[in-house]
Formats: C-alpha cells, sequence, structure tokens
C-alpha cells in the first residue's frame, strides 16, 4: 500500500474563512488590532470578486443615522419583524455601531448618498422607522475591501474550500482543514481562533427556472460555514426560519423595492394594484405576497410605470449598475421596458441566511459560537436581518474577539487521526472511476427540498422529505469527480445534503406557525407563545445524532408595548369601504 | 454506472480576437465566483468550461479588452 503523501500544515493565529463582506473586516480588524498576528484569509473563490456583494451593493437596508432613527428603535423594529425571538443584546450591538461603521466606510471611499447639505440622504422602507440609506455609487465596495486587506497585510489564500474545523482534545478550536479548488490538494491550516464568514446556504431550494447556478444568493454560498460549524459541534438556531424573497420571475435578482419604493415604484398585483403597506422583506410581508401571487388577482408584479421619465432613468442607473447588473440584459431579452409595463415577480427558493431572515450559525454579542475560539458574522451567523451593514460590523466584532482570545492560548494540538479520515472522505470522489456526479445528486436534493420542505410545510411531507435525504446519504460512497473543479462541487453537494437535513429537522421541531411564510405550518397554523417564545437550536450530540432543542430568549433589554408587538401583522392593504 | 455527456450552451462568451490570455492575462479567469472560465489549451484564450454561471459579470467588467460578454443562461431567458 502507498503511504498518502504527509499533508502540509500552515500555522496562523486567525483564520477567516469566507471573503466576501465580513471576512474581510475580521481579518483587516485583528490584524490592525495587532499587527503581529498571523491572520489568513481564506476564500474558495477570489476575495477581490467574491461573496453576495462581488458586484458591489445599491443600499444599506439597515443604517442607523443619528437624527433619523436611534439604536432602541432599531432593535424594537427588528425584534417586531422578528416575531419576537430574537436575542437583543446581539441587536443592539449591531445597532449601537452601525453609524460608526458607515463612517469607517465612508473614510475608507464608500459612497453612500448625501443630500445637498451633506447630511446623509436616509430614505424610510420599514413599517415603523427610517433605515435606508441609498449607494448608487455601490459598485466598488470589494475594490476597498481588496486595498484594505492589503495595506493591513492580511495573508490571502483564494481557490481553497475548508471542508471541516479542526478541534483539540479540549473541544476548543484548533483550525480547518481545506482543499485547493483547482489543484485537489488538501492542507492543514492550524489556527488558535477561526472566523466563520461564508455567508448564505443558498443552494439550498432549486429555483423556479430549474437552473442549478441561478439562485437568488452568489451560488457559491452554499453553506460551506453551516455544515462545518454543525460537524464542529457548534449550536445553529432559527433553522426553520426559511429565507425566502420577492424576486423577479426567472431572473431571480432582488425587484428592489427599496430602491425603487422611495422613488414611487411599489410591488402590485395584476390589476396594478397595491396590496402590502410595507415593502419591507419580513415574514409577514411574504405571507402577503405568497397569498396574492397564489390568489385570482396575481401574479405579483413591480410596478414602476406611472413614474415620470427621470425617475424611472434614475432607477435604472441604480439597478443596471449595482449588485446584479445583468438585470437590465435580462429586461432587454424579454423587450420589458419599466416605462411601459409591469415586470413579473415570483418568490426565491429556500435558503438560511441571517441577512434577510433569522437562522444560522448561533452567535452573542461578541461574535462567539457555543465552540470556545470560532467566531462568525454575516449572513451565515444568526443576528437577523443584519444585510451587508451587520456584515461588516458583527466582522469588526469577530476580528477583535479573535484578536483577543489567540494572544491567551498556545500552538493548538491537532488530530491526525482525524486529518487523515477527513483527507480521504474529501477526496474520495476522485479516487473513483464512475459513479454519480456532483450535478445529478445536487439536483436530486434541490429538487426534493422544493417537493417536501417548501412552505406551506406540512409534517408528513417533511418526514418524506428526510426519508430520500438519507437515501441520497446512502448514495454519497457512489459521488464520483473527474476533475478538482468537480470535487469542489462533490463537496459542495455534501454540504448542500447536511443543510437540507437541518432544514427538514428545524422545521419539524418547531409546532407552531411563525415568521408568516417563513415557517408557516398547515397543520400547526397559529402562533402558539406558551410553548415556543424561545429559540429553536440545532447540533451535533455526543453521539454523533442531529438534534433540536430549545432555547430561552434571553429578558429583554427594551420593552415592547403591545400596539408596537403587533405592528407587523396588519401589512395588508385595508379596502375602503366603498371599494 | 457510466457517466455521458450532455451537451449545453453557456451563457459567456469570450471574443478570441480581443482575448489577450494567450499574452497572459487571467483577470476574468480569476474574478470569476464559480470558477468556470478556463484556459482552452488548443487556442490559450479564455473560455468557459463549466455551465454553472450566475450572470453576475465581473468577468465582463473586470476584463481590460472588452472581450467577455454575459448573456442570460438560456433556461432563465
Amino acid at each position: 500500500m502507498n503511504s498518502a503523501p504527509e499533508i502540509p500544515v500552515i500555522d496562523m493565529d486567525v483564520l477567516v474563512i469566507g471573503g466576501g463582506t465580513a471576512g474581510p473586516m475580521a481579518a483587516v480588524t485583528a490584524k490592525e488590532r495587532n499587527p503581529r498576528l498571523r491572520v489568513m484569509l481564506l476564500e474558495k473563490a477570489n476575495v477581490k470578486r467574491s461573496g453576495a456583494i462581488c458586484m458591489g451593493m445599491d443600499g444599506l437596508n439597515n443604517a442607523i443615522i443619528p437624527g433619523h432613527a436611534t439604536p432602541e428603535d432599531y432593535v424594537k423594529e427588528i425584534t417586531i419583524a422578528n416575531d419576537g425571538i430574537v436575542n437583543q443584546k446581539a441587536l443592539l450591538a449591531y445597532a449601537q455601531r452601525s453609524f460608526s461603521m458607515i463612517e469607517q466606510l465612508d473614510g475608507w471611499g464608500v459612497h453612500f448618498q448625501k443630500d445637498a447639505t451633506g447630511a446623509y440622504d436616509v430614505k424610510k422602507v420599514h413599517h415603523l422607522g427610517t433605515y435606508v440609506l441609498p449607494m448608487p455609487e455601490g459598485h466598488n465596495v470589494k475594490k476597498i475591501l481588496y486595498r484594505r486587506l492589503r495595506r493591513a497585510r492580511v495573508t490571502v489564500e483564494n481557490r481553497y474550500q475548508a471542508t471541516r474545523l479542526l478541534r483539540d482534545d479540549e473541544g476548543r478550536i484548533a483550525g480547518a482543514m481545506a482543499v485547493g479548488t483547482r489543484t485537489a490538494e488538501p492542507v492543514v491550516i492550524r489556527a488558535k481562533a477561526v472566523v466563520l464568514t461564508t455567508g448564505a446556504a443558498g443552494r439550498l431550494g432549486l429555483p423556479s427556472s430549474g437552473y442549478l447556478f441561478g439562485t437568488y444568493e452568489n451560488p457559491a454560498n452554499c453553506g460551506d460555514g453551516h455544515a462545518m460549524a454543525y460537524h464542529a459541534g457548534a449550536e445553529l438556531t432559527g433553522l426553520e426560519c426559511f429565507q425566502i424573497n420577492p424576486l423577479l420571475k426567472d431572473y431571480n435578482g432582488p425587484a428592489c423595492a427599496y430602491v425603487t419604493g422611495p422613488l414611487g415604484g411599489f410591488t402590485a398585483n395584476a390589476n396594478g394594484q397595491r396590496f402590502i403597506e410595507c415593502d419591507y422583506w419580513s415574514g409577514q410581508m411574504m405571507m402577503e405576497f405568497y397569498r396574492e401571487l397564489e390568489g385570482g388577482s396575481g401574479p405579483v408584479f413591480l410596478k414602476l410605470d406611472h413614474l415620470a421619465e427621470e425617475t424611472i432613468s434614475e432607477i435604472e442607473t441604480v439597478l443596471h449598475s449595482n449588485e446584479r447588473p445583468s438585470r437590465g440584459r435580462f429586461h432587454e431579452g424579454r423587450h420589458t421596458d419599466y416605462r411601459k409595463r409591469m415586470v413579473e415577480m415570483h418568490i426565491s427558493e429556500i435558503g438560511f441566511c441571517s441577512g434577510h431572515s433569522a437562522s444560522g450559525i448561533w452567535i452573542d454579542e461578541h461574535a462567539r459560537t457555543t465552540v470556545p475560539g470560532l467566531y462568525s458574522a454575516g449572513d451565515t451567523a444568526s443576528v437577523p436581518h443584519n444585510y451587508m451593514l451587520g456584515a461588516f460590523v458583527y466582522g469588526q466584532i469577530a476580528g477583535e474577539e479573535a484578536a483577543a482570545f489567540v494572544e491567551t492560548r498556545s500552538e493548538p494540538e491537532l488530530d491526525r487521526a482525524f486529518i487523515e479520515t477527513e483527507a480521504a472522505r474529501v477526496l474520495a470522489p476522485l479516487a473513483r472511476d464512475d459513479g454519480i456526479t456532483p450535478y445529478q445528486m445536487e439536483y436530486k436534493i434541490r429538487r426534493l427540498v422544493n417537493d417536501y420542505l417548501q412552505p406551506p410545510k406540512v409534517t408528513r411531507k417533511m418526514e418524506i422529505g428526510l426519508q430520500r435525504f438519507r437515501e441520497i446519504r446512502e448514495d454519497l460512497p457512489l459521488l464520483y469527480a473527474r476533475d478538482p473543479h468537480e470535487l469542489l462541487r462533490a463537496i459542495e453537494t455534501e454540504t448542500i445534503l447536511d443543510c437540507a437535513e437541518m432544514a427538514a429537522r428545524a422545521s419539524l421541531f418547531r409546532e407552531e406557525s411563525r415568521w408568516g411564510l417563513y415557517h408557516y405550518r398547515v397543520d400547526f397554523p397559529e402562533q402558539n407563545d406558551a410553548e415556543w417564545f424561545v429559540h429553536a437550536q440545532l447540533a451535533k450530540d455526543d453521539d454523533g445524532r442531529m438534534v433540536c432543542f430549545k432555547r430561552p430568549v434571553e429578558s429583554y433589554v427594551l420593552a415592547l408595548d403591545a400596539e408596537e408587538k403587533s405592528a407587523y401583522r396588519h401589512l395588508s392593504v385595508k379596502q375602503a369601504a366603498n371599494a | 454506472m457510466p457517466i455521458a455527456t450532455t451537451p449545453t450552451s453557456v451563457p459567456v462568451v469570450v471574443d478570441e480576437d480581443k482575448c489577450i490570455a494567450d499574452k497572459g492575462c487571467r483577470v476574468c479567469i480569476d474574478v470569476c465566483p464559480l470558477d468556470v472560465l478556463w484556459i482552452n489549451e488548443a487556442t490559450g484564450k479564455a473560455h468557459m468550461r463549466y455551465d454553472e454561471c450566475w450572470y453576475c459579470m465581473p468577468c465582463e467588467k473586470d476584463c481590460p479588452t472588452d472581450a467577455v460578454t454575459v448573456n442570460i443562461p438560456y433556461l432563465l431567458r
């Protein structure tokens, strides 16, 4: 028998996995706090253009700007929008740094919209408060982050897929394993602290187009962090609170009510009528959207055709140069002109994403997971409705905390047996001569996610889904890759399967309905605060089983009155008596 | 189980007259979040090797010679 070549070990103090939004901020912050630290940013693509904002962003959705909103207002609004299941301390930690982060980014050269007096030109989109700050020139965010990474001398490793986290014999984090996506060569990165910033799990449901990569999220964000945290024993939370977004049909990119709303655009039914009071994305809003989509006045449209020419030109300029710029090309192909007719909308496939909903790796207000030395931030961590600015703020918090943590820690011990087992698991699809391709297996998992997990959720259907996922797990030894790129997809397929199982188990656990469409269980249609005013956690137990359990909601820092509590329950437009 | 190949029409098109990958340029290949652009060994130019596209456009925007065009994948068009 040939002995396998020795797997190289790279030593770092802080390892950040995921170079999108939160990750570069975490890495830069850790290095700035202590320039002597060895800080590596690991990215499966290239940090120049990776993650959800690879083409920039057209606005901040949660800017807390003095004179327009207070951190306390914001914490209350998100508590209400998330049906009360929040860790308010974690929301407040974001809210208190929101404005200083805007100022920091402004200082770095990120352009935010300002009025004639030079003040931030903030807009109202949320149901209660005013938090939306447009960024019509937001296309250069990634370039600016890249400059800061170089300036801070962060070690950047592109085209490495992290596969599993490593722990020492006391259960503390010890680094991660990764594999080159162009070389299929495994590597061990030993680190005293790890920050997971891998983004959403966006390749969970199948888009209605059937195109595997036509997802709402950047399809590179397929839940790597969720799966790695799970296998390392960390708690995840709110995985039943799916991300489902209102989108341009088929294009599957955002319709951008946040951009068009302040300019007079809105979501309409087939009759061109407004049916929701507020276009801010919440589970309650999505429920109204879903009802209209499936109802007799459906489907749903983005209505701009009543606006003035200069307004429409402004909207086109923003939407066709930022975030998802190919949408102009999509409209062109169908001869769609915002001036002449409404644009058909649809709902997205399901996913995990705290940026828009509340699901992810459980973290506290210090970005700490439940595994010592493991931190998380951005769409993959659990702070709800966090969006891009929340990713920056929690990236900063994670960078500070990780830099402080490593000061107290000696070089971790490596578990050689675990490393060899993991290398064998990861490389197995390359060693086969034939089998099932990752594309077929991924398609099948995601088609089953749509069939059995997509809301409205039905108990028996989700149980059948779990059974089918188990059967696919039995097929994993057949997974076959012909080259390192296909191996990357094979590794991702297993991650997607883990996430699908997590989505089913978490959804079955919470026996009530909550967050509008996100967790609408037909056989438990009511919200049940007596039993379910709790976080639903998911973790791997000591026997390797996937288990769910309740975690109490900590006492609020800011109490809500009765009227505030129900504010998001009344989003449908009231029909006038004579209508 | 034996493997077959099902051909698809890919969304990213590279104009080989404009592409300077044969002179060492790797910009589009580097910036693709899905790593689907590779060197065509026969021509030395960049091409889309895997039909896994988010039609996100860094390859087109960052190309120094305007050689790359991102079309909407046919299934979505």
